[in-house]
């Protein structure tokens, strides 16, 4: 059945449709989960609001558990499913950039729109900041062009690559969060902030 | 009265529940699209969208602009990532607007100015956008939707962005606490 659009159930037309309405959705969400705030967002590195770190995993794991079980059901083909590819190098350098980049602006690239959806000046400056990084990746390509294609594993899965199953994977990335639940609870009352 | 006002105002989601309806999110786009959600695509698409527009000759020697055409046809304005963020841009602004938490403002740490927080956040949003590029999506498109179909280079990149952001985190703190 799923992908609906990889198997031509709906239209390619439909398919950004309906990306609109996943956006509203994924924007409502980041929005009333406080993903709007920058000093929400900060708060996780100093430990005083775990927000990020508590949506973030249920997140990933929700959706991995219902694909996994979907796949299990006949519902999806997961090999339809778009895997982002690895390139190693990149990878890391690319996440390095990404978490200054964080911790300096307060944003991610979603957040900020949240932000800036509703009237966060910071959000809007942080916007105009990610264009003209992006501009300048685009314009100086072809000094990084090695760079980014470096170190190509092609599309592998991270259980794949621990020798291991989907679902014990799964399994255990559930028992890991589910720690890192623990300390962000007890992180938040060790460090806790008045209204911010 | 006032005071129960107030605290509809700041009052948020429990994060679990907010994570569970995200995940929710995230898979009904597997399940329609076959893909993840995304950000920084979108921000891509508009810089490739601007750049032929403003000049087609030079830009179609690009190797960022090839690189991009290889993967999408057409309009790089029409692509699914342009979409949903539109959609995030609406779903953010009806959340704020039902929540009473639409208000222009520069949001800062007191000990910090307005100034120094928007030139703080330029100089991140640089630093994403071009990090962004390089690691082929940013927190939703590559570390989210990544682990969500268990992506090896989603794990990575989500442990390098916390990773970082959490060493650094010392060295600016005044900026936040």
């Amino acid at each position: 059945m799923g992908p609906l659009v990889i198997n031509e159930i709906i239209s390619e037309n439909t398919n950004l449709f309906l990306a609109f309405l996943i956006g509203i959705g994924f924007g409502f969400v980041l929005e009333s989960s406080g993903f709007s705030s920058s000093r929400k967002l900060a708060g996780v590195f100093y430990g005083y609001d775990t927000v990020v770190l508590k949506v973030f995993f249920t997140g990933a794991i929700t959706c991995m558990l219902g694909l996994l079980f979907f796949s299990l059901f006949g519902w999806v083909d997961l090999g339809l499913v778009y895997v982002n590819p690895t390139f190693l190098t990149s990878a890391i350098l690319g996440g390095i950039i990404m978490g200054a980049g964080f911790i300096i602006g307060g944003f991610c690239p979603g957040t900020s729109f949240c932000g800036a959806a509703i009237g966060k000046i910071d959000g809007i400056v942080f916007i105009v900041g990610l264009f003209l990084g992006v501009l300048i990746f685009g314009l100086g390509y072809d000094l990084w062009d090695e760079l980014y294609m470096a170190k190509n594993l092609g599309s592998p899965k991270v259980s794949e690559s621990l020798g291991m199953s989907d679902g014990l994977f799964a399994f255990i990335l559930i028992i890991i969060a589910l720690a890192m639940f623990t300390v962000a609870e007890w992180a938040e009352k060790k460090f806790p902030r008045e209204e911010y | 009265m006032t005071e129960t006002k107030e605290l509809r105002k700041t009052r948020y989601l429990n994060p679990y529940v907010g994570g569970v309806l995200l995940g929710l999110v995230l898979l009904s786009a597997n399940f329609i699209a076959g893909r993840g959600l995304g950000a920084s695509g979108a921000l891509k698409s508009t810089i490739v969208a601007t750049m032929t527009t403003v000049a087609p000759d030079a830009s179609e020697r690009s190797g960022f602009v090839k690189e991009f055409r290889e993967s999408h046809a057409g309009n790089p304005m029409k692509t699914w990532l342009v979409f949903e963020m539109l959609g995030v841009l609406v779903g953010g602004f009806i959340s704020g607007a039902l929540a009473g938490r639409l208000k222009f403002k520069v949001e800062h740490s007191p000990k910090i100015t307005s100034r120094k927080r928007l030139i703080l956040a330029l100089t991140g949003g640089i630093l994403f956008g071009f990090g962004s590029q390089l690691g082929r999506g940013c927190t939703s498109g590559s570390a989210l939707s990544g682990m969500a179909v268990l992506s090896l280079g989603g794990f990575i990149t989500m442990m390098a962005i916390f990773g970082t952001a959490f060493a650094l985190a010392y060295f600016f703190r005044k900026n936040w606490i």
